[in-house]
């Protein structure tokens, strides 16, 4: 358990060490949504930069792989579940990385309460998925 | 922190939580710190490039409303934008269909009013001081 946290939290740093090397060098918020958005919709400036952040965040995961991942959804639940972070992530102008990381780096109130509200909403879910038959037949 | 089982026992305070997604976000915030503070104070990168941070302080529906709905998708499947980019380098279809319902999503929020993402950061920097 306590490796386990150490590893999580040394992976936590490589993540920060990340958004601060693309901060200092290339004065921009590494928020994976907002780039991402940028990068779909490709009208946002050069895209250039975005894509190679992108390339360079996928590559060592498709060379070392993930190890076996289990989905705990089904394909209908995973494509609304999408569809709302998507929505979501834009609406609010930020996900765990912009606002999560970033934001709270830079100690932003706003981004502060974005991370409480999702992190909130996001238990409220989990707890109505797994107990909320309880719930509905108490 | 790709695994969506390890992110659902962070947000399932009723089981055998698993309090490793705060240690990963906590070091990664610990780390990027300085780095923010020292471009919000000089304005600049490294490369002395001029940079506006994003306002902290403009705080509105748009922000919550947002942020509450992005917390219904990520407590029902237990992914976020950037592990579900990793996921798709595996293959399976199950992250083929949530990314593909990301990149929906963020495509009908420009059938909203102010919804282009120019219209939407005037929005947020909108009477915000940095």
């Amino acid at each position: 358990m306590t490796a386990d946290l150490l590893r999580s939290l040394g992976g936590g740093m490589l993540i920060g060490a990340g958004a601060a090397v693309l901060l200092l060098l290339n004065g921009r918020i590494a928020g994976i949504s907002g780039i991402l958005e940028s990068t779909v919709h490709g009208v946002f400036g050069t895209k250039g930069w975005r894509i190679a952040f992108l390339v360079g965040l996928v590559l060592p995961v498709a060379l070392l792989g993930l190890g076996a991942i289990e989905f705990p959804q089904g394909l209908p639940v995973l494509a609304v579940s999408g569809m709302l972070v998507g929505f979501g992530t834009r609406l609010g102008s930020g996900c765990t990385s912009g606002h999560g990381v970033c934001g709270l780096a830079n100690l932003s109130p706003r981004s502060l309460l974005a991370t409480l509200t999702f992190m909130i909403v996001a238990a409220a879910t989990v707890f109505l998925v797994r107990h909320g038959s309880v719930l509905w037949h108490s | 922190m790709c695994d969506p089982q390890r992110v659902l026992a962070f947000l399932d305070f009723t089981g055998h939580w698993n309090p490793a997604l705060a240690f990963t976000m906590g070091g990664a915030i610990l780390v990027a710190a300085p780095a923010f503070l020292y471009v919000r104070k000089g304005r600049v990168d490294l490369m002395g490039q001029a940079v506006e941070l994003p306002g902290r302080f403009n705080i509105n529906r748009r922000l919550i409303g947002g942020s509450a709905i992005f917390g219904v998708g990520w407590g029902l499947s237990g992914i976020c934008p950037g592990p579900g980019l990793l996921l798709l380098t595996a293959g399976s279809a199950q992250s083929f269909v949530f990314m593909g319902g990301v990149i929906v999503g963020i495509f009908a929020l420009r059938l909203l009013p102010r919804g282009t993402p120019a219209q939407r950061r005037k929005e947020d920097n909108e009477r915000a001081p940095s």
